[in-house]
């Protein structure tokens, strides 16, 4: 059989609706942060209808020759009546200004935050921008008998996301969602060699950021009728779609099964040289736990691995970290941890940072900003203390611990004070 | 120079402030959970539910206007990197 997409034609997925997109087997690594070993796909589709056709999404620029081709193969340019631009990043945007300059009579659909991006996209170009309409859920498009409807996705993976469903043929072009990075000339999922590891790696560094989104998004796809995932990415989901959509909401499902549901959960993380640090999270810990509905766990970071902390961190309601000062500096495992938190949401969760030094202690205020960066919150100012910690600098560890389960809990006592108090 | 007070319902503070402070110059130092993102306007991360005193901000720019109908904000909603206190007294708290 000869391999669906080793020619310059398009392949046809049902009756009226092809793949126009490219191949990238050379690529190496997506975006900086994806690595891929046999390169990626940039999917780019053609539905057509009685009265119109529509193109759904484009592919990176440098491939604009090949999706051209394969565009041509199927449709002119003066019968497209419908662009959709499911995701304006540019490996699917890439090709965008010079379609519309060859379809300029075709009206662009999108979500409504993808608007500033299609502004931004298209500044180079220049002219007079195409006529464009911001869509949402249940709003669709008729191209005679043929109907696309439109999904409202956002931030999978961003702002701008949306999925775009064939209703007569239940077909879900889904953008980047049920994407991989994954090159494989025979196109689809029950011809293309096993790229199970790639589906994962895919959520694992794209879409875990924003599970939340992400089970709002499956809860919108469940109900239709699926015959075909065609995502952005990767093989084109055709034997059992189902299943894949299922697999997205194990996945975006909490990991860790969490028995303390009920009560918020801090995470003390320290790391301690001569003991000093460690102390001060002891008596942080017992403090957050004294004051109940709280439940507190101490890691000592040489004794893990970023990786697993990351998925501790994901489950928590506030994490607090623990670091001794090393040449002016908070010391790299703690750096190791904080700089690997880009995979999960930790975004508004509660962070504070304690820590012994001997001589200038900066690590403790680097961690909290580290922590804002990240936009956790930080309510309350760390302590640094120096050197040994006595009974009275413990104390205010464990007041330190109590504060935070105060913010956690809810239990907190209104303070008025002054901008001028404000460091 | 006129003062006016700010409280972030969700840590339970509240702030006096000199007219004219922006709410991203005070909220991140005192912690409370509104985050940002560009800091400039556009991105809406800082989105706030402004609970009660919204006629106590200045009101939004055409900017402001633009990003807050871009990405749908439910009336009541402000940008805290663009908010500006006029005076009195303002309730606010992440959207």
């Amino acid at each position: 059989m000869p391999l669906a997409a080793h020619t310059d034609s398009a392949v046809e997925i049902a009756p009226g609706v092809h793949w126009v997109g490219a191949l990238d087997p050379h690529l190496r690594s997506f975006d900086i942060i994806l690595k891929t070993a046999n390169g990626t796909t940039y999917n780019a589709y053609v539905v057509r209808g009685e009265t119109g056709v529509a193109v759904i999404d484009t592919v990176k620029e440098s491939f604009s020759d090949d999706f051209f081709r394969r565009l041509e193969s199927v449709a002119d340019y003066a019968e497209i009546t419908t662009i959709v631009l499911n995701h304006l990043e540019p490996d699917h945007s890439g090709a965008l200004p010079e379609l519309l300059r060859r379809a300029p009579q075709a009206r662009v659909y999108l979500s409504s935050r993808a608007q500033m991006m299609l502004k931004a996209l298209l500044k180079p170009a220049g002219g007079k921008p195409p006529e464009y309409i911001p869509v949402t859920t249940d709003d669709s498009v008729d191209l005679g008998g043929r109907t696309l409807r439109f999904l409202h996705t956002p931030y999978l993976h961003w702002p701008d996301t949306q999925c775009t469903y064939l209703v007569e043929d239940g077909i879900l072009f889904s953008g980047d969602i049920f994407g991989c990075h994954f090159c494989d000339p025979r196109l689809f999922s029950d011809r293309v060699g096993d790229f199970r590891f790639s589906f994962e790696y895919y959520y694992a560094h794209i879409m875990r950021p924003f599970r939340e989104h992400v089970l709002d998004a499956v809860a919108l796809i469940e109900p239709l009728e699926l015959t075909v995932i065609a995502p952005a990415h990767g093989p084109i989901l055709r034997q059992q779609p189902r299943d894949y959509v299922h697999r997205y909401r194990e996945l975006a499902t909490p990991r860790l099964f969490n028995e303390a549901r009920v009560e918020k959960t801090l995470l003390v993380f320290y790391i301690s040289a001569y003991g000093n640090t460690r102390r001060m999270a002891e008596a942080l810990a017992a403090g957050a736990e004294a004051l109940g509905g709280v439940r507190v766990s101490l890691y000592d970071l040489e004794g893990g691995e970023a990786g697993v902390f990351t998925d501790l961190i994901e489950e928590a309601d506030a994490l607090a970290f623990g670091s001794p000062t090393i040449n002016g500096d908070a010391v790299k495992p703690v750096w190791d941890v904080l700089s690997s938190l880009t995979t999960v949401n930790v975004k508004g969760k509660l962070g504070a940072a304690f820590g012994s030094y001997g001589w200038s202690g900066e690590a403790v205020r680097l961690i909290e900003d580290r922590l804002r960066g990240l936009k956790l919150r930080v309510p309350v100012e760390g302590l640094r203390i120096k050197l040994v910690p006595d009974t009275g600098e413990l104390a205010a560890c464990r007041d330190l611990g109590e504060q935070l389960a105060r913010h956690l809990t809810g239990r907190l006592e209104t303070r008025v004070i002054d901008m001028a108090e404000l460091a | 120079m006129p003062k006016a007070k700010v409280t972030f319902e969700d840590i339970g503070v509240a702030v006096t402030v000199p007219a004219g402070t922006r709410l991203i110059e005070v909220s991140e130092k005192v912690g409370a959970g509104i985050t940002y993102g560009c800091r400039e306007g556009e991105c809406c991360t800082c989105l706030t539910k402004v609970v009660s005193g919204g006629e106590n901000l200045a009101p939004p720019s055409v900017l402001e206007d633009q990003v807050l109908k871009d990405n749908m904000a439910p009336r009541g909603h402000r940008l805290a990197c663009q908010a500006q206190i006029l005076g009195g007294e303002i309730v606010v708290k992440p959207a």
